[in-house]
């Protein structure tokens, strides 16, 4: 029993918690592909600006949150997602309209907004300096421990308090965004655009209102998994940008251009990654004596070492691409 | 003697050139429809009909000429604004929504006026009865002849005064472009102005109240219907006969 209350700390709960960013992220992504048409490398500094706009409020008012005993960094995240929205509406206007408007290729606004990411990153690292910085005012996480009533359980499955925000968090996320996407008109408007934006036009949506939705939805997006990841972790410039290429393999794996399809794609990316860095061997261990003896068990058997799990969305992407060469759920292609 | 002022006509075009980029494929069209009226454009292939309807609706950069909807110039203006000053526009290919559902690509339609949705929507079920069980099916499955008719009730989502239609009939069996064909009557009959291009050009001109027959981006005979389909020189030139 103690194994599997490893395994359920160490899979499903930590697949969980990186299914979700990864899953929030790649929907961001994924909208702006569907609507625009671009890869857009800039979305993990997205995240990073809205964790620090967080970071900023919760120094500047650490006892908001005291009162009524939630971490103050989440009642600063409605005013951080605005802020992320509004600044992601802002660099649309600034940097990818003009060459929109000049009608360029989709590969120019990709390497339009690797400019941006190296500038936000390279801004927020001005500000916040380059360390980690907790997002906790006190620095102190509450961590549950369950318990199992089995007899014999003597490890407690583990889980912290900003995971539980997290799964939470993620699951309003997805449902707003479902009711969004198919119960409202602006919602009906942006699949419609993602469909044939010709149409649309002809239809009297004005796709410029349809862009700007799609940006603020996407910084919002952003903006909550950025603070979720790093109320989880600690705060740092350049760590939401490590996520990048995870989260674009969520995307292309779940089908791009289909908000769904990156739901499923993170959490197949997030936990592929836990799964290929987990030890079989603890599972094995209680069947040790029922295994032939000539067999000996390495004392770590995960299929790779912690240090080349950034390999491991990259192989699932290779092998879903040739497997469904449009994604999990049937994306556009590229 | 007084001088009976001719009604403003509904569309109007003068001497419309335009084309993509420099290169001018509308070499002076003129064109005048008034309500409730039916105007088809028939031609030899590259003659620019589809070039004069995208032209109408502002697809395309007209360079000299003018078109008018009601006396008003309307040409260059982005095809969002058309919509709300009552024009409809049927492309020939992707005219439709595929990933939403019959009932929402109505909804498209009347986008600009959400409070007659309702409304509108009996009424396009009404009229194209098929519809009504397909509704809550992606329009990217239906068949050919049920997605023009989705197409088409799209655009009478927003009840307009024009309705264009780019070769309506395009692919579809013989039953279905008796169909559809019918249904534009009966449009029309409802008090809508139509100007369509189509390669069946007998039976458009059949129901043609105005024809005009374009070769190289420029009108060659303007007629009615009836008119264009007794000519000789119109039937052996373009009708095959």
């Amino acid at each position: 029993m103690n194994e599997l209350v490893f395994f359920i700390n160490n899979v499903v709960i930590a697949g969980s918690v990186t299914g979700s960013i990864y899953a929030i992220g790649a929907i961001g992504v994924t909208l702006i592909f569907s609507i625009m048409r671009f890869a857009h490398f800039a979305h993990a500094d997205m995240m990073t600006f809205g964790a620090f706009m967080v970071l900023l409020l919760t120094t500047l008012f650490p006892a908001a949150g005291a009162s009524i005993g939630v971490p103050t960094a989440l009642i600063m995240l409605p005013l951080a997602m605005v802020l992320t929205a509004a600044l992601a509406v802002g660099i649309d206007k600034a940097f990818y309209k003009p060459l929109r408007a000049h009608g360029v290729k989709p590969i120019v606004l990709v390497i339009g907004s690797l400019g941006v990411t190296l500038m936000l990153q390279g801004l927020i690292r001005l500000f916040s300096g380059t360390g980690g910085q907790s997002l906790y005012v006190d620095d102190r996480k509450e961590i549950f421990r369950l318990a199992l009533p089995f007899e014999g359980v003597r490890a407690p499955i583990v889980i912290t308090e900003p995971q539980l925000y997290l799964f939470v968090i993620t699951l309003v996320a997805v449902v707003a965004l479902h009711i969004f996407l198919n119960r409202s008109r602006l919602g009906k408007a942006m699949r419609a655009m993602s469909d044939n934006p010709e149409l649309a036009q002809a239809s009297g949506i004005n796709t410029n209102t349809i862009v700007a939705v799609t940006w603020v939805i996407a910084g919002g997006l952003a903006a909550i998994a950025g603070t979720l990841l790093s109320l989880d972790v600690t705060f740092k410039p350049d760590l939401s940008f490590f996520l990048l290429l995870p989260i674009f393999a969520a995307a292309i794996v779940g089908g791009v251009g289909h908000p769904y399809g990156a739901i499923a794609g993170g959490f197949v990316v997030g936990f592929a990654e836990t799964l290929a860095v987990f030890n079989w061997n603890v599972l094995l261990r209680p069947f040790r004596d029922s295994l032939p003896a000539w067999l000996e068990l390495p004392s770590n058997l995960a299929f790779v070492g912690t240090e080349y799990k950034i390999v491991v969305p990259f192989f699932i992407l290779v092998a879903i691409l040739v497997w469904r060469p449009t994604g999990l759920f049937k994306g556009k292609v590229i | 003697m007084s001088l009976a002022t001719s009604p403003t006509p509904l569309l109007e075009a003068r001497d419309v050139h335009g084309g993509y980029g420099s290169m001018n494929i509308l070499n002076g069209v003129n064109m005048t429809l008034n309500a409730n009226q039916v105007g088809v454009i028939v031609g030899p292939n590259g003659a620019g009909k589809s070039t004069m309807l995208k032209a109408v609706f502002g697809l395309l950069h007209v360079n000299q000429g003018e078109i008018l909807l009601n006396g008003q110039p309307i040409h260059n203006l982005p095809p969002n604004k058309l919509v709300e000053r009552g024009m409809g526009f049927v492309p020939q290919e992707k005219n439709v929504f595929p990933s939403l559902t019959v009932k929402e690509n109505l909804e498209m339609g009347a986008y600009l006026k959400p409070q007659n949705v309702k409304r509108m929507l009996e009424q396009v079920y009404a009229f194209f009865p098929p519809l009504v069980e397909k509704r809550h099916q992606p329009a990217g499955e239906l068949s050919g002849g049920q997605r023009q008719m989705v197409a088409m009730g799209r655009a009478l989502m927003a009840e307009p005064s024009l309705l264009l239609l780019d070769e309506p009939t395009a692919g579809l069996s013989p039953l279905y472009m008796n169909e559809i064909f019918d249904r534009v009557k009966q449009i029309n009959a409802a008090g809508v102005g139509i100007l369509m291009v189509e390669q069946n050009a007998k039976q458009a001109l059949a129901i043609a109240d105005k024809g005009f027959v374009l070769a190289a981006g420029q009108n060659r005979f303007t007629d009615t219907g009836a008119a264009l389909l007794a000519d000789p020189d119109v039937a052996k030139s373009f009708l095959g006969g």
